[in-house]
């Protein structure tokens, strides 16, 4: 005979609107077992929690419901105030009668009987709970940040400087990412490499980050704590230590391939270093189109090389450590603008994406920050700039809407306007979407101040006419259709997920929403963490993103690594699948649904193993194992058909 | 030592638990040293008399196979419930309802019309159907009463041990003789309740191995394959096999011949209902591209191609599932 306590919450007018608490209180009276029950106004306030501590001591209960919200609420709240009775804090539950009734229900009377009965369910599981003991798993002080771009600067520098060891993996020759593409930032107007640049000499040269650009993480396993983790760290070809950075090489350098740092618009050589201030600051050579690694055919560079620093045979390094936590931040993609047929991009020269035209902005880019349009070079005299290029149109591209691109497209037409006095910018828009810190004035200075012209509705169509483009559209305010010439066309094109943030979700089997990017543990409360312990995101792979938000997700993903690194042991929840080996014929489903990688056959014992740290208590095996094997902690057969009994008895 | 007075009763069989009695081949003959039959009517020439006259609990063991589909059935249950000290459900009938509890699925026809009038290779002008009685010049002649339901033994009578399979494998069969041997012996049994095979399931004896990842892209019937893989798991393979769910027991015997497990030995301990873990356990393998991209028509495409999937995986144990015993209370209200 267990002795059970119920405790319900009114939680202020939210539950007791719609559930008459006081019946509710004189049927649980009468339950079997029940030895005490009380409402209060708020549960999870000061007062109720020691309503709840006194009852325990009091009544001497050894069973607690409490019958407020969701578990993702307070579960916590009350584990721990039973914990601090004297109680196992696991043989509390909650019923929730507030989201799953009071919440969706009008009828007074129907929704306190169905509270009774959520209740009394909850009831029946408690009595078969039994008391756990949370276990302990060590930790590894080490972090890793898989992503070279601000995000993941930003994330290994707080951990570094914090005083833990950092790895930070980049799959580029540098770090930067996008970030060290872009002339100028919004809305403040300062120049990106200026500010960044600081940053990646700091990860270059700080003592507890381990950089490894061109490299790629092949394969995590482990859990919070200890994630053993394989890196492939491809070869440069140039040994680091030896190059003196010369450049006598690249004149050589027989092979001309496009710059993917200036998005195509100039070309490079084969061996090169992709922007002057590139972190860590040296050569590669790019094995896809060097003719020399295989030296019979070419040589050139390694004849010139007076420190003798180019290493033809240099192979792959594989690394394999051990990281207690993991940082994502692998960043977006623009969307492929070729994908929208109507504005001609490779067809029309002179249609060009954001990110081009921010190239042929920077100081640093292709014309050295004179505007010229790629077709033949010449200053445009008006430029249009089309915001949602590919974005808000479900129908044909993405649904959503990126944040960023209004402010950049904006940012373009203004720096446009400060580049070329007289010229005409365009912005063709379907919202203007300001919503961040001087935002909304940045926009006003350019449409107001600045002369930059804003015309609300979509361009259908562009099409060439002569050595100009024309436009065609509609002005959604006038309802008139618009059409005009222009000397060069800028898409804002909105954000895809990574090729990176796909790769790493799919080896960390990291879930993610529809769009592809890396799902939050909560939208809300928990927005730099993953429905996997010790995993946490930051930037853009978890969705668009300004860069103040990317730098700040950074900042409080490194927070939460550091939490994990600053101690030796972590707790964790022991309500996780057991596996009955006396009925387990070892089929492998469960290794196959568990989305965390959790379970595992051992092969000398000939048996299936939960590594108990790993599991997260889904209970996606309890449900498929076909021989009934597997169950959750206090989530037994039995305890979930004795609920549901209760839920479902007649009368 | 002396002999256990053992009675074979039978229900709605097909005397296949019989045969595989016989099967024991030499082994028998041990049976007859130990037993003393006092009721076998498949092999000997016993009446139910025979087994009514006996003395209340004269019989040490009663084993009954067959399930309960006759008013009949039930009063011979009964009866060898009173006559006997322990009591066998002996094959997939006796424990789960077996084949014969496949009627019980509610159809908008009754069970006689569908098999005495709709069947193709019927000719029944008139119409007859089994009647419990029928008056021939003036003398009545009885039948015994179909009941609405074919029920698993223990529906009737209480039940103290259980040897599922269909029928009941030769190795199951030997180890019933070995626990007899010990009750002629020494007059201990096992605790009441007790299965006669494996606590596990099928894989742990099967022998296939298993791929790392055991998802599979499509259902097919065996005679689609071009090739089975004698060595590899069949559900990889998209043949449905229903080994994972089921009790361990028989050897592995349709697995060996390329033939998927068809469940007869019914699930483990911890299952109550053997066919809907078996469907759970698939659909989460089933590795359908993104099942949420998909249509409803897409999926029911992939789903429809299961043949009969009632009897795929209810083939022996829907008399024990929880949709009969669901549509069997509300057919009581």
């Amino acid at each position: 005979m267990s002795r059970v306590g119920v405790f319900v919450c009114h939680c202020g007018r939210n539950i007791a609107h719609t559930v008459d608490i006081e019946k509710v209180v004189e049927k649980i009276k009468d339950v079997d077992e029940v030895i005490h029950i009380e409402s209060n106004m708020y549960m999870c306030s000061e007062p109720g929690q020691t309503v709840l501590k006194d009852a325990i001591n009091k009544h001497n209960l050894d069973r607690v419901v409490v019958a407020a919200c969701s578990k993702d609420m307070h579960e916590d709240t009350f584990r721990i105030a039973t914990k601090e009775a004297g109680l196992n804090q696991y043989l509390t539950e909650m019923a929730n009668i507030r989201e799953q009734c009071s919440w969706v229900h009008e009828e007074k009377d129907k929704a306190t009987e169905k509270t009774i009965r959520i209740i009394e369910s909850t009831i029946e599981k408690v009595k078969r709970n039994q008391p756990l003991v949370p276990y302990q798993i060590p930790v590894t002080q080490k972090a890793l940040v898989i992503g070279g771009g601000v995000a993941g600067i930003q994330a290994a520098l707080d951990i570094a400087d914090a005083g833990y060891e950092v790895v930070l993996v980049e799959k580029d020759s540098t770090i930067g990412g996008k970030m060290a593409q872009l002339a100028e930032t919004f809305p403040t107007l300062d120049c990106s490499q200026c500010i960044l640049t600081p940053k990646m000499v700091a990860v270059g040269r700080h003592p507890n980050i381990s950089l490894l650009t061109n490299s790629e993480v092949e394969n995590i396993d482990g859990y919070v704590g200890s994630f053993k983790v394989r890196i492939n760290k491809k070869p440069r070809y140039v040994i680091e230590e030896k190059c003196t950075l010369c450049d006598d090489c690249v004149s050589v350098c027989p092979v001309i391939v496009h710059d993917e740092y200036n998005v195509g618009l100039t070309p490079r050589k084969a061996i090169y270093i992709a922007f002057p201030q590139a972190v860590p600051a040296n050569y590669i050579i790019d094995p896809n189109t060097c003719l020399g690694i295989d030296p019979l055919i070419c040589a050139k560079c390694k004849e010139v090389c007076e420190p003798r620093a180019i290493d033809f045979d240099m192979q792959p390094e594989i690394i394999e450590e051990e990281f207690g936590a993991i940082i994502v931040a692998t960043g977006y993609t623009p969307y492929p603008i070729e994908s929208i047929g109507e504005y001609g991009y490779g067809t029309i020269h002179d249609v060009i994406s954001g990110l081009e035209f921010e190239r042929i902005l920077a100081a640093n880019g292709p014309t050295q920050g004179v505007i010229r349009r790629p077709s033949d070079g010449k200053i445009p005299e008006s430029v249009v700039f089309i915001h949602c290029a590919g974005s808000r149109d479900p129908a044909k591209h993405l649904e959503y809407c990126s944040k960023i691109c209004c402010m950049y497209a904006t940012k373009h037409a203004l720096q446009y306007k400060h580049l070329v006095h007289d010229g005409t910018a365009i912005n063709f828009y379907i919202d203007v979407r300001t919503a961040g810190k001087d935002y909304e004035e940045f926009y006003k200075r350019a449409a107001e101040e600045e002369g930059v012209i804003y015309i609300r509705g979509k361009v259908s169509e562009l099409l060439q006419d002569g050595e100009r483009i024309l436009v065609r559209g509609v002005n959604t305010l006038t309802s008139e259709a618009v059409e005009l010439h222009t000397d060069l066309v800028v898409l804002a094109t909105g954000l895809l997920p990574s090729e990176g943030t796909k790769e790493i979700s799919n080896i960390l089997k990291l879930s993610c929403d529809n769009k592809g990017f890396v799902k939050e543990a909560h939208p809300k409360l928990k927005p730099v963490e993953t429905a996997i312990a010790g995993v946490f995101v930051a930037g853009t792979a978890s969705g668009p993103k300004d860069i103040p938000e990317t730098v700040a997700q950074a900042s409080g993903a490194a927070a939460k690594a550091e939490t994990i690194l600053s101690s030796d042991f972590m707790d964790r929840d022991p309500v996780i699948a057991e596996i009955d080996e006396n009925t387990c014929g070892v089929c492998h489903t469960c290794i196959h649904v568990c989305p965390y990688g959790a379970i595992y056959y051992d092969e000398p014992l000939n048996k299936i193993v939960v590594r108990e740290a790993l599991c997260e208590g889904c209970g996606s095996c309890a449900s498929a194992c076909p021989s009934g094997s597997i169950e959750l902690r206090n989530s037994t057969y039995e305890s979930i058909s004795a609920s549901i009994k209760a839920l479902l008895r007649s009368g | 030592m002396k002999k256990i007075n053992l009675a074979i009763a039978l229900g709605a069989t097909c005397a296949g638990c019989d045969v595989a009695i016989l099967d024991l081949n030499e082994k028998i003959l041990e049976v007859f040293d130990l037993v003393d039959f006092k009721f076998w009517p498949t092999a000997m020439d016993f009446k139910i008399d025979d087994l009514k006259n006996l003395k209340d609990g004269e019989v040490d063991v009663g084993i009954y196979h067959g399930s309960i589909r006759t008013t009949e059935d039930a009063e011979i249950a009964k009866i060898l419930r009173k006559k006997s000290k322990v009591v066998v459900a002996f094959g997939a009938c006796a424990n789960f309802g077996g084949i014969p509890s496949l009627a019980n699925m509610p159809y908008e026809k009754s069970m006689f019309d569908v098999v005495y009038k709709d069947v193709p290779s019927m000719d029944n002008p008139e119409g007859t159907v089994p009647q419990t009685s029928i008056t021939i010049k003036g003398t009545e002649l009885t039948l015994p009463g179909i009941r609405k339901d074919a029920d698993a033994l223990d529906a009737v009578i209480d039940i103290d041990y259980y040897v599922p399979g269909c029928p009941p494998m030769v190795p199951l069969i030997e180890q019933v003789v070995e626990v007899l041997k010990v009750f002629a012996s020494t007059g201990q049994l096992p605790p009441k309740g007790t299965v006669i095979a494996d606590t596990k399931t099928l894989c742990e004896e099967c022998g296939r191995t298993k791929p790392e990842e055991i998802s599979f892209k499509d259902f097919i019937s065996p005679q689609e394959v071009q090739e089975i893989d004698p060595d590899l798991c069949l559900i990889p393979q998209g043949i449905i096999c229903m080994g994972p769910a089921t009790r361990a027991g028989c050897d592995a015997l349709c697995t060996k011949m390329n033939v998927g497990c068809r469940g007869c030995l019914g699930p483990t301990d911890k299952v109550k209902d053997h066919g809907l873990k078996m469907i759970s356990a698939l659909t989460s393998l089933l590795d359908v591209d993104v099942e949420e991209d998909m249509s409803e028509e897409e999926l029911h495409k992939v789903v429809d191609k299961i043949p009969d999937p009632l009897g795929t995986f209810y083939r022996f144990t829907y008399g024990k599932s929880l949709i009969y015993n669901l549509h069997s209370e509300e057919e009581i209200k």
